[in-house]
């Protein structure tokens, strides 16, 4: 199966049932899939006339009920990136698939880079968290877009799928689960309407997601992008500004641990670890298996998910790792989180490579000469 | 209808957009909508902040996208009465593709163009509507531009129905709104309102009374307008129902294909 393909066909199994998108590669087997697919499981496919609508429909969608998604790549994803922020703020669940391709502007359509780290964190104007996975293989694509949907709706945030060129076009066997094997995460709704006004924003504690209606079950909410109160409307008092910020990036910042999802292979013993995300794992992976088989002490890690950073996983590397190497397809973007939370613990260096080509296990081993 | 405990609203006294909701208000009203059904999509500008004093659900969306957030709204759930109000800026400046898109797909969605001719909340800038010759603080030496008629781009855009009426015909606006619910396809109506603290003051309307006499003056209706001279037509505009066709609409379309 194509990685595209997995991503559209776990989205259906995860209960997507409304996606909007707008032609663009290398994403484009993914809408394809699903303008066929969609209508025969009773959900709805629509082309938009640009990438800020198809993001638009898609919230709206999911503002009635319905688990929404859309896929792009390149300059698709910046054009979204306004009402990304939109679906942070309003904490409206859906899922955007960015299958990158190399950049800046129109870039290389289609070749692979890994270049979008830093965007899909901070694309859209303002402090606003986001969660962020990245597949590094056919069956991980399928894993984490079911993944991206029980986050998304679990804490009503957009949550974004970062695949890649590779990925996305890379045909690899997998074992689909059965349906029962297939754990999903609702959003809460509230129960029955009640008499008086009901404050979809009120949340008992900091780190709480607010239970938030759909449109059209009787509960008259309203949903504003500006800066809201508990009950949904305008405010510029300072104390309820700082609130909802606090809590937006709080009740992603508390669940840290379970949304990070990360790969730790023979990294106990290493003096040497490949940290990676995304198709350049692959490479990563091989010099270990490869190099471990020669007697070197080398390790591996795959950061399914970037954002929220999972820093704990650098903080708490055994005190044996002398060297991180972080392989990534642009200039360095992951490379410096590590180096942010290495505290000088060791050294971190980076392999870069932003030619629109994968980074080789040999390249790897080349950069790995003189760190063992 | 109103959430009363949103009240005072933020507009400035003497504009035209409460005469828009209050016209909007009384067709809901007539129409007797099932208000936990009717949903009320808004861009960014004075008249898109209206949804906040509506007791309906509301979606304040982002500038020039409520025509998307509808659309998916209406297409996740048809059963939804979708009404989008929206400013001329919002409406037909950064969300003027969505806007044709929408009337081409003809799908069940009723838009009310709040038309002040400019971009009051910044200040009076000029907008795609601002009318040839006036000025706006970004065109202090009258306007160059050619502006759209928005009526006339509906309909060639694919709208069933486009109608056009001013807050000086209240009245008939609300008859006007009530036939746009009624409508099954994509439906238009603008409304020509006043704006006398930025554009008025600009173009020797600077009361509210003056800004509803230029109206008064200036919207004809449509009859009438089509026996004007083409001499006579100029600076005027027809107001009413401009156009009403029945053609395949979007939901009930993919519901072909869906079963549903």
């Amino acid at each position: 199966m194509q990685g595209n393909r997995a991503c559209a066909l776990a989205a259906l199994h995860a209960g997507m049932r409304f996606f909007a998108g707008y032609p663009i590669t290398p994403s484009s087997e993914i809408a394809d899939f699903l303008a066929a697919e969609l209508p025969r499981c009773g959900g709805s496919f629509i082309q938009m006339e640009d990438e800020i609508a198809s993001m638009g429909a898609v919230i709206g969608a999911s503002l009635a009920g319905v688990k929404a998604m859309t896929a792009t790549s390149g300059p698709g994803f910046s054009l979204k990136q306004e009402l990304i922020g939109y679906a942070a703020l309003c904490e409206i669940p859906c899922v955007i698939v960015n299958v990158q391709r190399g950049g800046p502007s129109t870039g290389l359509p289609t070749s692979p880079a890994q270049a979008d780290v830093m965007q899909s964190k901070w694309g859209s104007h303002g402090d606003y968290p986001m969660v962020v996975l990245c597949p590094s293989s056919v069956a991980e694509t399928y894993e984490l877009t079911i993944n991206a949907f029980n986050l998304s709706e679990m804490l009503r945030t957009p949550v974004v799928l970062l695949s890649d060129e590779i990925v996305g076009h890379l045909y690899e066997k997998i074992t689909l689960p059965g349906e029962p094997d297939i754990v999903l995460t609702e959003r809460k709704l509230p129960g029955p309407c009640p008499a008086g006004k009901y404050h979809p924003y009120d949340t008992d504690s900091m780190s709480d997601v607010p239970v938030i209606p759909n449109v059209g079950t009787g509960f008259h909410c309203h949903i504003t992008g500006l800066i809201h109160d508990g009950a949904g409307f305008p405010t510029r008092d300072p104390a309820e500004v700082t609130s909802l910020l606090e809590r937006l990036h709080s009740k992603i910042e508390s669940r840290k641990r379970s949304i990070c999802l990360v790969e730790r292979r023979e990294v106990d013993d290493a003096r040497v670890v490949l940290c990676s995300f995304g198709a350049s794992v692959r490479s990563c992976f091989q010099v270990v298996r490869e190099g471990r088989s020669q007697g070197l002490e080398i390790g591996g890690i795959n950061l399914k998910t970037v954002w929220p950073f999972p820093d704990f996983v650098f903080k708490e590397l055994p005190a044996n790792v002398e060297t991180v190497l972080v392989c990534e397809m642009n200039r360095g973007q992951l490379k410096g989180e590590v180096e942010r939370v290495s505290c000088g613990r060791y050294r971190v260096v980076g392999l870069n490579k932003c030619s629109g080509t994968m980074i080789t296990p040999q390249e790897i081993e080349s950069a790995l000469e003189g760190l063992l | 209808m109103l959430r009363l405990d949103r009240l005072p609203h933020i507009w400035c006294p003497g504009c035209g957009n409460g005469i828009v909701t209050q016209a909007f208000l009384r067709a809901v009203h007539k129409r007797k909508m099932d208000t936990d059904k009717l949903v009320v999509v808004s861009g960014i500008g004075c008249s898109s902040r209206v949804v906040e004093f509506l007791d309906f659900d509301t979606v304040h969306t982002a500038h020039g996208r409520a025509i998307p957030f509808a659309t998916g709204m209406k297409i996740a759930n048809p059963d939804l009465n979708v009404v989008i109000l929206a400013g001329d800026g919002d409406i037909a400046a950064i969300g003027g593709n969505h806007f044709i898109h929408g009337a081409r797909r003809n799908i069940d969605l009723t838009v009310i163009i709040f038309n002040n001719f400019n971009y009051g909340m910044t200040g009076g800038q000029y907008s795609p509507l601002t009318v040839y010759g006036e000025r706006a603080a970004t065109a202090p030496y009258g306007m160059v531009e050619t502006p759209f008629d928005m009526c006339e781009l509906a309909k060639g855009a694919g709208a069933t129905f486009v109608a056009r009426s001013t807050t000086w015909h209240a009245s008939d606006l609300t008859g006007l709104i009530d036939r746009a619910l009624q409508h099954r396809g994509f439906s238009v109506v603008e409304v020509v309102t006043g704006c006398h603290v930025n554009y008025g003051k600009l173009n020797g309307r600077e009361t509210p009374v003056k800004m509803l006499r230029w109206q008064r003056d200036h919207g004809v209706p449509v009859d009438k307008y089509h026996q004007l001279s083409e001499e006579d037509k100029v600076g005027m505009f027809p107001i009413g129902v401009l156009y009403h066709f029945t053609r395949p609409e979007y939901t009930h379309e993919y519901g072909k294909i869906t079963g549903r």
